[in-house]
């Protein structure tokens, strides 16, 4: 017997020693210098519940609610585990075609990878809510069912106030990463939803729960101990008041414009309307897709806040501010007269502007009666004034006092999108006609707040909180107030008042005086609450779409009452034709009985009637509207055809990948969520673009007539 | 001395003895950690037969009773009937064939009454007290090569007979035994070329088959270099050179695909695969599927099992997530847990320092048992003891190995801990025979 090979027992243990080791350092590898394991491990077995805490509420001045909360049931699909289940059965349930399923499957994946839970219908129906519901045991391993809270709107108005919530796209996660949003959450996109999002979201909660390989949920994971609560987002506290608003908004129906109230003593606006506006209830719930697309192809722009995002020449409202100007810089004093033989001829040879009736006046007459001829001089004083050495100089100190009015900037509305407005500078006209070689000839369409000068019907609004105030207004705003403090400092500029140029009250008296004259006497006169000292100005503003004359807008703008003022406001109809008196002045003096006396007087119900039933519903959008129809039609039938070929296809070819070619028809859907105008195609107002275009062809000067 | 001495338990070794109990002990914490469902009563459901962990109790009353019964059995009974226990294990294994029960994967299997044996376990036992028995006889000279012949036969012809069952894990086991003629004085050659073809195999699956066939020849043409001396002086150097190259070239070109395409099943080919994290070849593949013409492990994940294994250790972390508080193999992420992967269950349950120190305990069994073996004074018990080291090592190294993700999957048993009567009695009577025979050390002469 070979009794020398005990060595071997040596060898022996060394390999099993050398096999443990290798093991053991295996172990090590993995579960202590590998981290990714823990985290594998978590994607396996850990589900991450988002909770979504009941979103802000918002209300109005007399604390009744704008918007409100109610749930909706979106179906989430987890692609990955999606497979399997009787799809044919599913679809009928959905009332889908299997291609349609596929689709979404695929749109899914593509979106949010395969083992994460998307969308697949937002907001089911109640119909297919209870269906699904009830047969859900046979498709738990993929789907199931969130509950999600949605907005409503019960008092149906305001809807491009408080603007809608959408489903987060991918850039708006890339823009706000770490801020908590997942895909397929929704935030506010418009409207003040969107600029309070911070306040409104609330703190999403995470709810961790355990599941199995087969995704079934066994319970909460470690007792719930690393759950977060979901904390109630914030409600605010508008300034706005319901009733006034839903009086304006009726008060607009079937016109194109807006209206904007502003509280002088405070900045917050009592009503803003934009219209044609659109039932917000449209975008929630299970029609909202279908709905958004049809608003947003809408030509009468619905979805267009035009209260902030449309620009008008002021026309004569603008007058206001130039008798400011021309006071303070003293070129002019209250009892300055200049004569109107039937036009300003201050410019020689060039087109003369008219004013409507001839006469000698002063400045308080000169506005009572808006004339043309009167503000011209002045602004020539402004500008050729022996003080400011150049043009570029002279317009510079003019644009000064503009910017201080709030014009030609962002008023900083916390409000989304808001417009700026333009105010002419000596850069603008150097770079058009070349250095030197203007003057106020050019432009002198300006000093009747025509041509170059553009403003938003809240700047118009905020000028008349301005003028009301006698020098200064607090940043318009909608939200008064949040509940819980204002802990985003969302709120922080909305308390200071803006003193930006230092004025004297009597300067504002005699502008006041020529306003208040505009209601007693002047274009106005058909505008006046019975009973209330208004001060108001009228404007027709003559606008021009590709080139084309179009028929005036109507301005109005006022505050009241003089004396202590409660409300400035302010009201566009586009395309009316007529004169500011005519349409606006009339919606504005109801708004400002509504406001002042809660009520209608039974004597102006009738003039009420009468201004919400009048159609002012411009030629060329009827037009438009009428183009949009037929090719809707001729898009229809194209489409159905489409439909048919694809699914012919479809039948033929099986795979998935086959699913992928079907995405590019979706980018028939436009991608722009907001119809920030594109005024080539859509927008029958006049924009800057087009009116540098006017200005170069020298269409604009000529202002034959009536600019009241 | 007399076998009616009082106690049985003179001159048994109680450090076995411990460590058995502690991991069985273990092993039933694991079955529980891995099946117990929240809300049952604990001490409940450990008596009523009905849970995993309840019958791996019972089997382990069971397995108590039979080690009582070994130790009370005569040490020479064991060396006495090594070869009739051989022999029934052999027709036992025959037996199989006609008398298997379906069960899925594998044809080992009889049912007898309520009841699942699986004679290629139970092979173990035979088989190591056969080669012992071999080895141990006068007029085995070990040294001849005819001797180590029968003695690679009669562990080679079960591990067969289980291939055909369809348990190449189990049969692999089998191979263990030549640890214990190694021990016995099996050329170390053998050891080193069995090494050799285990790297050339390795090699050949990672490597392009030409660049390794360059890189073989460029070897033998270094290699007649270095020896040009001893060549010049014996032309037959060429000749074994040459065949040495042959060989080698023969094994990685011809020797490795055919095993892969005709002997080894598709899913085996992807396990191993899988395990140097290699996709398989698709002429592999190919052979495959012509061969069986059905579609069942068509793409299927199968990494799938050592991925989950691998995060459910992983995630256990330094210390553990604490029994029945481990994710992956609470809620089913981890397939075959309570049996071929349980060492998952610990390791995500104690992480890092409880799979060591369950290592350590491993290896401190093997070591005594090496001890146990090396002191004894008959040949027959050191074989023995050997064949048991041998056979727990080969389980405890591959099991966890596989479940590390070092091993491809081969479903064999951690030993005392994973769940399964047959398994654990087979390990219960394999070390209890041992501890027999050494607390008898003594009494032999011979």
């Amino acid at each position: 017997m070979p009794v020398f090979n005990q060595s071997r027992s040596r060898i022996i243990r060394l390999i099993f020693l050398i096999a443990f080791i290798v093991i053991i350092a295996q172990l090590f590898y993995l579960q202590v210098i590998s981290g990714k394991y823990q985290r594998l491990a978590d994607e396996n077995a850990i589900l991450k519940k988002v909770v979504y805490p009941p979103r802000g509420l918002v209300f109005d001045r007399k604390k009744k609610a704008l918007l409100n909360n109610t749930l909706a049931y979106d179906l989430m699909v987890t692609p990955s585990q999606a497979k399997g289940i009787d799809t044919t059965y599913f679809c009928r349930l959905m009332e889908i075609d299997t291609a349609e399923y596929r689709k979404r499957i695929i749109a899914a994946i593509i979106k949010n990878k395969s083992f994460r839970p998307s969308v697949f219908e937002a907001s089911l129906t109640a119909q297919k809510y209870a269906r699904i519901q009830e047969n859900m045991w046979r498709f738990e391993s993929g789907f199931y069912i969130q509950e999600r809270p949605i907005r409503s709107y019960p008092s149906n108005c305001g809807a491009n106030i408080v603007g809608y919530i959408g489903e987060v796209d991918t850039n708006y996660l890339k823009r706000h990463t770490g801020e908590g949003y997942l895909s397929g959450d929704y935030a506010g996109m418009t409207g003040i939803e969107s600029s309070y999002e911070k306040a409104l979201m609330g703190q999403r909660g995470i709810q961790y729960l355990i599941k199995d390989n087969f995704n079934r949920i066994k319970g909460p994971y470690e007792n719930g101990t690393l759950d977060e609560k979901a904390i109630a987002g914030n409600n605010l506290y508008t300034s706005l008041d319901i009733d006034l608003q839903l009086l304006g908004e009726k008060l607009m129906t079937n016109k194109v414009g807006s209206i904007v109230a502003i509280d002088p003593a405070t900045g917050g606006i009592i009503s803003m309307v934009s219209s044609p506006t659109y039932n917000p209830n449209y975008l929630t719930g299970s029609e909202r897709r279908k709905n958004f697309s049809q608003l947003y192809q809408d030509p009468q722009l619905p979805l267009l806040n035009r209260a902030v995002n449309a620009n008008y020449s002021p026309g004569s409202t603008f007058k206001t501010l130039q008798a400011l100007v021309g006071l303070h810089e003293g070129v002019i004093s209250t009892t300055t007269t200049f004569s109107c033989s039937g036009a300003f001829y201050g410019c020689g040879s060039a087109k003369p502007m008219k004013c409507l009736d001839p006469g000698t006046f002063y400045l308080k007459t000169a506005i009572t009666h808006s004339c043309n001829t009167y503000f011209a001089n002045v602004m020539q004083r402004v500008i050729n004034n022996p003080k400011y050495p150049t043009m570029d100089s002279s317009l510079r100190n003019w644009d000064r006092y503009m910017y201080a009015f709030g014009l030609g900037h962002r008023l900083g509305i916390d409000i989304p999108t808001e417009q700026t407005g333009n105010i002419p500078t000596p850069e603008d006209f150097n770079k058009i006609y070349g250095n030197g070689r203007w003057n106020f000839c050019t432009y002198r369409s300006v000093s009747i707040g025509q041509g170059e000068v553009n403003t938003t019907p809240l700047q118009v609004a905020n000028e008349m909180a301005y003028l009301a105030n006698k020098g200064w207004f607090i940043i318009p705003h909608i939200v008064d107030s949040i509940e819980g403090g204002d802990k985003f400092g969302l709120l922080e500029k909305y308390k200071k008042r803006n003193v930006p140029i230092d004025i004297p009250d009597t300067i504002f008296s005699s502008v006041q005086d020529g306003m208040q004259g505009v209601m007693e006497s002047g274009t106005g006169r058909g505008a006046q609450v019975p009973g209330v000292i208004m001060c108001g100005k009228t404007g027709t503003v003559e606008n021009y779409y590709r080139g084309v004359k179009q028929p005036n807008h109507s301005f109005f703008a006022a505050f009241a009452p003089r004396d202590n003022p409660k409300i400035a406001i302010m009201c566009v109809v586009e395309n009316s034709g007529r004169f500011g008196g005519t349409y606006a002045a009339p919606i504005v003096s109801l708004m400002i009985e509504k406001y002042l006396n809660d009520t209608i007087a039974a004597n102006r119900i009738a003039l009420e009637e009468r201004m919400t039933n009048t159609n002012l519903i411009p030629p060329l959008m009827l037009q438009k509207m009428r183009t949009r129809d037929s090719l809707m039609q001729v898009k229809r039938d194209s489409m159905e055809r489409i439909k048919t070929e694809l699914i012919d296809s479809l039948q033929m070819q099986e795979t998935p990948e086959d699913g992928m070619k079907l995405t590019p028809q979706k980018n028939n859907v436009p991608k722009r969520k907001v119809p920030a105008g594109d005024p080539s195609r859509t927008n029958i107002m006049i924009k800057p673009d087009d009116r540098k275009q006017l200005v170069k062809t020298r269409v604009t000067p000529g202002l034959k007539n009536d600019l009241v | 001395m007399s076998q009616r001495d009082p106690a049985i338990s003179k001159g048994i070794d109680w450090s076995l003895i411990w460590i058995y109990f502690l991991l069985v002990t273990i092993g039933l914490l694991a079955i529980f950690g891995a099946t117990y469902k929240e809300g049952d009563p604990v001490i409940q459901s450990f008596l009523n037969f009905k849970t995993d962990y309840s019958k791996q109790f019972y089997f382990f009353l069971v397995a108590l009773v039979l080690g009582l019964f070994t130790l009370l059995t005569d040490s020479k009974f064991f060396s006495a009937t090594a070869n009739i226990w051989y022999t029934a294990g052999i027709i036992l294994l025959l037996l199989v064939f006609p008398f298997h029960t379906r069960v899925s994967g594998t044809e080992s299997i009889i049912r007898i009454g309520g009841f699942q044996f699986q004679p290629a376990e139970f092979c173990k036992i035979s088989v190591a007290l056969a080669l012992a028995k071999y080895l141990s006889r006068p007029d085995t000279d070990f040294t001849r090569t005819r001797s180590q012949l029968i003695a690679a036969a009669i562990t080679i012809f079960p591990a067969a007979l289980t291939i055909m069952q369809k348990e190449t894990g189990l049969a692999l086991v089998f191979f263990a035994f030549f640890l214990v003629m190694y021990r016995e004085g099996l050329p170390s050659a053998i050891l080193v070329i069995g090494f050799a073809v285990g790297a050339l195999v390795i090699a050949t699956l990672l490597v392009e088959k030409n660049t390794l066939a360059l890189v073989l020849t460029g070897l033998a043409l270094l290699l007649a270099y270095l020896m040009r001396r001893q060549i010049s002086r014996d032309p037959s150097f060429h000749i074994q050179l040459l065949l040495l190259w042959v060989v080698c070239v023969g094994i990685q070109r011809f020797g490795v695909p055919f095993v892969f395409k005709h002997v080894l099943k598709l899913y085996q080919v992807e396990r191993i695969y899988s395990t140097i994290g290699r996709e398989v070849p698709q002429e592999y593949i190919e052979v495959h599927e012509k061969e069986t013409d059905n579609t069942t492990g068509k793409k299927k994940d199968t990494d799938y099992n050592v991925r989950q294994s691998k995060i459910a250790i992983g995630s256990g972390g330094v210390i553990g997530k604490g029994l029945l508080k481990g994710t992956q193999t609470r809620y089913g992420f981890v397939p075959e847990q309570r049996t071929d992967f349980i060492f998952d269950t610990i390791a995500e349950g104690f992480g890092f320092v409880g799979s060591f120190i369950l290592m350590l305990i491993y290896l401190l069994l093997l070591f005594r048992i090496v001890t146990v073996a090396e002191r004894q004074r008959s040949v027959f018990s050191r074989c023995y003891g050997y064949g048991v080291a041998a056979v727990f090592f080969f389980h405890i190294a591959i099991n966890v190995a596989m479940t590390v993700g070092l091993a491809p999957v081969i479903g064999i048993p951690l030993p005392f801990i994973s769940y399964g009567g047959t398994s654990l009695l087979t390990f219960t009577i394999l070390l209890f025979i041992l501890v027999r025979l050494d607390a008898d050390r003594h009494m032999v002469i011979r």
